[in-house]
């Protein structure tokens, strides 16, 4: 099935959001990502095509796209696992506005990020002592959970509120703002828990874990969110919201 | 769908204000076969989405255990079933 | 609406989802059963009328309804229509009002 006979042929997107597909014949190799089908085409075929990666390795994030309608990193998806009778179909990532080709403009996730409050806000200064949390403490615990984003914004992508609801701060904004809830040492609960409350914040999540889903961490984004809306209840109920 | 049968079904039933009379007129009315369809659907669609609300409600509430939370989302869909189920036998 | 409005109206949709989970449930087991024999009038006014349990029963289910299908509504108008706003809101309280008295007039129907 897989040798140098074998060729793929992967329609890219090409142009802004008023652009196209554009239909590429790239030899199929054993162990290719699709990562290196879009480096093919660029190196070999056509050195207009715009992309963005950085690590190869999965680390980064950066090589985020869509590949046959679903968002991944591309370093990390296997072609074997993808192809669906030697066609692939590789777009930007949805949800976000194209600067060209398989480049989008990622300001508004990160503006989104600020907005739901998502900086830690010190309360020591070096003249303090070391902070005390235990690592085995629900509340860090629940940090650790989340943690790890490095905002690719794949489950930005993926998710359905963010295509239905402009203002919405998405998953990852809302993951990040929990991680810094649960953090004891941070001093913007308060200010944090109003930040992302409201139908811009988790309450317009509809707990369809596509973000969970596709994450490529395999953080729970809708976990996340489940625990922004437990802490907005009871600050509503106690009337601290 | 249920924001549109619910005032209906209440100006239905307030048919009684007027007389027994009305109201058995209208529930004669409703046997019609397309009528009694759309009961059903309307019934399974109802029991999906409490199931559905039960299971957004455990996630929020209770919390996050993944594997866990699909399992109840397969049962959720098969509860609904078999209520819009029962409904229909009893009616047909 | 403020951020802090509509959290608390989303509140007001969970308690009167898990409020609604337990009416409906009963409202569909009793209906299941009473349907069994046909659908009469009598049969159900035997049932309603002058039942003090019934009434509050049904009032409570009522008000759940009034609060849960509007704020509902107003989600999904606002998602798949884009339909947001003051106006929006305006409309969707007159909704539920609406749903109040005309589900406030059916119990008063069946149950004095």
């Amino acid at each position: 099935m897989q040798g140098p006979d074998t060729t793929l042929q992967v329609s890219v997107w090409r142009g802004r959001a008023d652009g196209g597909f554009q239909r590429y014949a790239v030899p199929r190799e054993g162990s290719q990502t699709v990562l290196d089908i879009v480096t093919w085409i660029q190196r070999r075929l056509d050195p207009s095509l715009a992309y963005r990666f950085a690590c190869r390795v999965g680390m980064c994030g950066s090589c985020a796209m869509t590949v046959n309608g679903v968002a991944r990193w591309t370093c990390r998806t296997h072609v074997e696992t993808v192809v669906q009778d030697d066609r692939l179909e590789i777009a930007p990532l949805a949800n976000l506005p194209i600067v060209r080709d398989l480049v989008t403009d990622m300001r508004e996730f990160f503006d989104k990020w600020a907005r739901a409050r998502g900086q830690f806000k010190p309360t020591a200064t070096r003249h303090d002592d070391f902070a005390q949390v235990r690592p085995d403490s629900p509340a860090r615990q629940a940090v650790d959970a989340a943690i790890e984003c490095i905002g690719c914004a794949v489950c930005y992508a993926a998710c359905d509120v963010v295509a239905w609801n402009p203002d919405y701060l998405g998953p990852a904004a809302l993951n990040r703002a929990w991680t810094l809830q649960r953090d004891t040492r941070d001093g913007a609960h308060a200010e944090r828990l109003a930040a992302v409350a409201g139908d811009a914040g988790c309450h317009a999540c509809h707990t369809h874990a596509s973000c969970t889903e596709r994450c490529p961490k395999h953080l729970s984004p809708t976990g996340s969110i489940a625990g922004l809306k437990r802490a907005t209840t009871l600050a509503v109920l106690k009337g601290e919201l | 769908m249920l924001a549109i049968f619910l005032p209906l079904h209440f100006l239905a039933l307030s048919q009684a204000l007027i007389g027994e009379g009305a109201l058995d007129a209208f529930l004669a009315w409703t046997q019609q076969p397309l009528l009694k369809a759309s009961e059903i659907a309307l019934v399974f669609l109802l029991a999906a989405h409490l199931t559905g609300g039960l299971r957004l409600l455990v996630i929020e509430f209770v919390g996050w255990h993944s594997e866990a939370q699909k399992a109840m989302l397969a049962a959720a869909g098969g509860v609904a079933a078999f209520c819009a189920l029962l409904f229909a036998l009893n009616l047909v | 609406m403020s951020a802090r409005a509509e959290a608390r109206a989303w509140v007001a949709q969970r308690v009167s989802a898990a409020v609604l989970a337990v009416c409906v449930a009963v409202h569909l087991a009793t209906m299941i059963l009473a349907v069994h024999g046909g659908l009469s009038a009598a049969a159900i006014l035997g049932r309603t009328r002058g039942s003090v349990a019934w009434a509050t029963f049904y009032g409570l289910f009522v008000v759940a309804v009034a609060i849960h299908a509007p704020l509902g509504l107003r989600t999904v108008a606002a998602e798949w229509l884009g339909w947001r706003g003051r106006a929006a809101n305006l409309v969707w309280c007159a909704v539920g009002i609406l749903l109040l008295g005309l589900g406030a007039r059916a119990v008063a129907a069946v149950a004095l």
